[in-house]
């Protein structure tokens, strides 16, 4: 599952086999204190292994309900989700399980705040029953100091900053060996010197680790700078309205951000969403 | 959040679904089944259960009491009191504690004397009320008074200190006086704090009330025929051996009690529409 | 900080550093000195009016020096002093209950009100009948208890219970609900199972409102106490209070008052600090200005 080193300069998901999802007509309808609410309609993609793949749209389209869906916390209402091949919902199964092959990175965050980051990390495969505490807590402590992660592992998360818990929780990811990362904006709330920090804090990680990335995000910038591939949906009900090739080679840094071809896809990217974002403004959709 | 990973809202359940998943025909069935183990454990003397009267004797007891006079003489005894002793707990309480939360200088001097104050059950000041106030029922109120003013204070302090300092700096940037903040600021960020302090008020309020009332009626620290009131009804109930009365006069209470409350909740919504969104 | 001498590390700030400082810089403040003069105030309003002035029906009341002199008195008037045994008797005996009916309704409580948080399912059969039964005030309860449970002690011992009971399961059933779902659904994510939720996460998350219930809890136990043991029982601060009314030993009152006051004071403080050690977490986030 972990490609090589050699592997880096080839395109995403010629070699790893694994993290491959399939969405395939997937609706969503939710019942609101206003009525029923189609939040995805319609709506098919396929990721494949190995690959960044940015999903972007305007606020409250039902991007989120969509990784909901995969990750297991939603049902859905029509339509099919698989992974690998692997059916993780459909109609027989409408909600899929939860589980360490696809880990969510929370918005706002879902370290435990009452357990030391290093315990944090340590949590997943000890649940699992896959290691002891030792053991979980030795590995932890590693991966955390490639990430750059030392001297925080007996504090809390409420006592470190913002970026360096965002990069704690996708160790705490990472340490399960996932197929697929599901990252639901997460560095919304980070100022934009640290989030180019995280950027290329991610981008290492993932060099070092090849999951399938799924990542929401409204930032056309981010979007385009980490993404092989970008999805542009449709403003609520949710359905992938073009789908951009980021052909710039990884391994990437930020003097890409200043590059021709980069400023190219920018205005690609912005044109498309622009229109869908006025659209979710005058209709005045509040977020989900 | 029930289920670890509840689905969406679902006001009703989806047709198809078994009838028993309905929360409405589960709280009844469960109080059902509360009332037949009732029954059978009064009847078959079981421990403890066995010398409450079954609620079957209870009701039969109860319902002639509904075209009684009396009875609902003591509904109101009890009533009045709760409410003045809770509105004067409220002129009083509002206004200290919005002082307390909006003068520092009020609050430096005055927190303290309220917090020694505070630990003090208010039953515990029913003796020494009765030998202040030269009346029996200004002793019972100002025990009341006593009960609720601490929670709703405690509240309204909280409430004030809670609001977004954000809202007072948005106002003063447009010009606002100091009387119009706290009119329109102040006031209104506090409404839902001052609810919530009615609402767990009275509840304590209650509690005062039927202890005073069953002291008067009982012996100790009020002797006196004056009194009435539901407390005093199963005080009376009890020396006079009608067990089910007791019973009754706890039902009775208890939906005095629910009734109240729903009222401080209904005023409450309608003082603060915005909360109704939450 | 010179006084390092709880500093963990080098460059990390001990708790008493920062208690040192914080006091310290409190002492500066006009806040203690505005504090003397609200007590100076309180008690003496309370002494001229009762003592000096006599005005009107203050005069019957006993005023601080006459309660002061006689609670610290070796030889007491009316026998209950702080050098009396028969007042620590009396102390005991409340507390006593009050331990007692804490440790149940704790012990009962927290569980109801995790599985009531947890489980919908038990949560529409059980809470009906809960919710049902709490309007009925815990006073309201004294003749049924009593009737039910002959003896003196098990009735209030009864009371306090139901009354924290209540406190204690409603605090902990919000503290389940009031966890971001964010939580166990990562849990879920990482593989964890119900079971291991439930403890690594539902249990922790709720304990903040545990003990916000705990220390809720405390105090309602003090107060149905206090109004049980003046109605039936025998000993107790709540006795105390009103058997000196009937014998008209007045200042006694005013003792039992007091100390009812500082005992529940007590008490409360101890659940908080219990709080605060069981969730270091919780200190150090909050200290550092809040988390997240």
């Amino acid at each position: 599952m972990n490609a090589p080193s050699s592997m880096r300069s080839a395109p995403a998901g010629q070699h790893a086999s694994k993290g491959a999802i399939r969405i395939q007509n997937v609706d969503k309808m939710y019942y609101a204190r206003e009525g029923a609410v189609q939040a995805v309609s319609d709506c098919s993609l396929d990721i494949r292994a190995g690959e960044i793949c940015m999903i972007v749209g305007p606020s409250g389209c039902g991007k989120t309900t969509l990784l909901n869906a995969i990750a297991g916390f939603h049902d859905i209402t029509g339509g099919t989700i698989s992974l690998d091949g692997e059916l993780l919902c459909g109609p027989e199964k409408p909600k899929a399980e939860p589980g360490p092959d696809r880990v969510v990175v929370f918005q706002n965050g879902a370290l435990f705040p009452w357990k030391t980051n290093l315990e944090n990390v340590a949590f997943g495969p000890v649940m699992q029953g896959k290691m002891t505490w030792a053991q979980a807590r030795e590995k932890a402590r590693g991966m955390m100091a490639d990430a750059g992660l030392v001297g925080v592992e007996h504090n809390y998360p409420g006592e470190v900053s913002s970026g360096m818990r965002r990069r704690v929780e996708i160790v705490r990811a990472l340490m399960n060996d996932p197929k697929v990362l599901l990252l639901d904006e997460p560095f919304r709330a980070l100022d934009s010197l640290t989030k180019s920090v995280m950027h290329e804090a991610l981008l290492e990680i993932y060099y070092k680790n090849k999951v399938t990335i799924f990542f929401i995000t409204h930032d056309l910038e981010e979007a385009i700078f980490l993404g092989h591939r970008v999805a542009i949906m449709t403003t609520r009900p949710c359905k992938p309205k073009k789908i951009l090739e980021v052909d710039i080679p990884h391994p990437r840094n930020y003097s890409v951000l200043t590059s021709p071809r980069f400023r190219e896809l920018m205005e690609e990217t912005v044109n498309a969403v622009h229109e869908e974002a006025v659209k979710a403004f005058e209709a005045g959709e509040k977020e989900m | 959040m029930s289920a670890v990973v509840a689905s969406a809202a679902r006001p009703r359940p989806r047709p198809g679904k078994s009838i028993f998943r309905h929360h409405v025909v589960r709280a009844v069935i469960s109080i059902a089944v509360f009332l037949v183990l009732w029954e059978l454990g009064s009847r078959l003397k079981a421990p403890w259960v066995g010398d409450v009267p079954p609620p079957t004797v209870v009701m039969n007891t109860w319902l002639p009491l509904l075209t009684d006079q009396g009875y609902w003489y003591s509904w109101y005894q009890s009533s009045r009191r709760v409410l003045s002793g809770f509105l004067a707990a409220m002129l009083i309480g509002i206004p200290f504690g919005l002082a307390m939360a909006t003068s520092r200088v009020f609050n430096d001097v005055t927190f303290p004397v309220f917090e020694i104050l505070r630990p003090v059950p208010p039953l515990a000041w029913v003796p020494a009320a009765i030998i202040f106030w030269p009346t029996q029922e200004l002793s019972i109120g100002f025990v009341i008074f006593l009960g609720a003013i601490f929670t709703i204070m405690l509240n309204v302090i909280g409430g004030a200190r809670s609001i977004d300092v954000r809202f007072f700096q948005a106002a003063r940037s447009m010009g606002s006086s100091n009387f119009d903040i706290f009119r329109r600021i102040i006031l209104p960020g506090v409404l839902p704090s001052i609810v919530v302090g009615c609402e767990v008020g009275i509840g304590i309020t209650w509690n005062v009330v039927v202890a005073a009332e069953m002291i008067s009626g009982g012996g100790g620290a009020i002797q006196s025929s004056a009194g009435g009131g539901l407390g005093f009804f199963i005080w009376n109930s009890y020396i006079g051996f009608s067990y089910p009365h007791i019973v009754v006069g706890m039902i009775s209470i208890g939906i005095a009690g629910y009734i109240s409350s729903a009222i401080i909740r209904q005023l409450g919504l309608m003082v603060t529409p915005w909360m109704r969104l939450r | 900080m010179a006084n390092g001498k709880q500093a963990t590390s080098a460059g990390e700030i001990g708790a008493w550093d920062i208690f040192t400082y914080r006091f310290s810089k409190w002492l500066r403040s006009p806040t203690p000195y505005r504090m003397f003069v609200g007590f100076a105030l309180f008690f003496g309003a309370w002494f001229l009016l009762s003592e000096v002035f006599r005005v009107w029906r203050f005069a019957s009341l006993p005023g601080p020096r006459q309660v002061l002199t006689e609670w610290l008195n070796p030889n007491p008037v009316y026998g209950m002093s702080l050098y009396t045994p028969e007042y620590y008797t009396h102390v005991w005996m409340s507390l006593r209950r009050v331990l007692i009916a804490f440790v149940i309704a704790t012990g009962l409580g927290v569980p109801y009100g995790l599985f009531l948080g947890w489980s919908r399912n038990f949560r529409e059969f059980t809470f009906p009948v809960f919710e049902t039964l709490r309007p009925i005030p815990v006073l309201a309860w004294v003749p049924l208890a009593i009737v039910m449970f002959r003896g003196d002690e098990t009735p209030v011992i009864f009371l306090t219970t139901l009354a924290s009971f209540y406190a204690t399961a409603l605090n902990t059933m919000l503290g389940v609900q009031s966890i971001d779902e964010a939580y166990p659904r990562a849990a879920a994510c990482l593989g964890a199972s119900k079971w291991q939720i439930f403890r690594h996460i539902i249990i922790p998350g709720a304990l903040p409102f545990i003990f916000t219930g705990l220390q809720i809890s405390v105090g309602v136990a003090w107060f149905s106490l206090v109004a049980a043991e003046m109605v039936s029982g025998e000993y107790g601060l709540g006795y105390l209070i009103n058997t000196s009314y009937v014998n008209v030993q007045y200042p006694v009152i005013i003792i039992g008052m007091i100390s009812v006051g500082v005992v529940g004071y007590v008490s409360s403080a101890l659940v908080r600090f219990a709080g605060d050690y069981l969730m270091q977490w919780r200190v150090r986030e909050l200290a550092l200005g809040g988390g997240r």
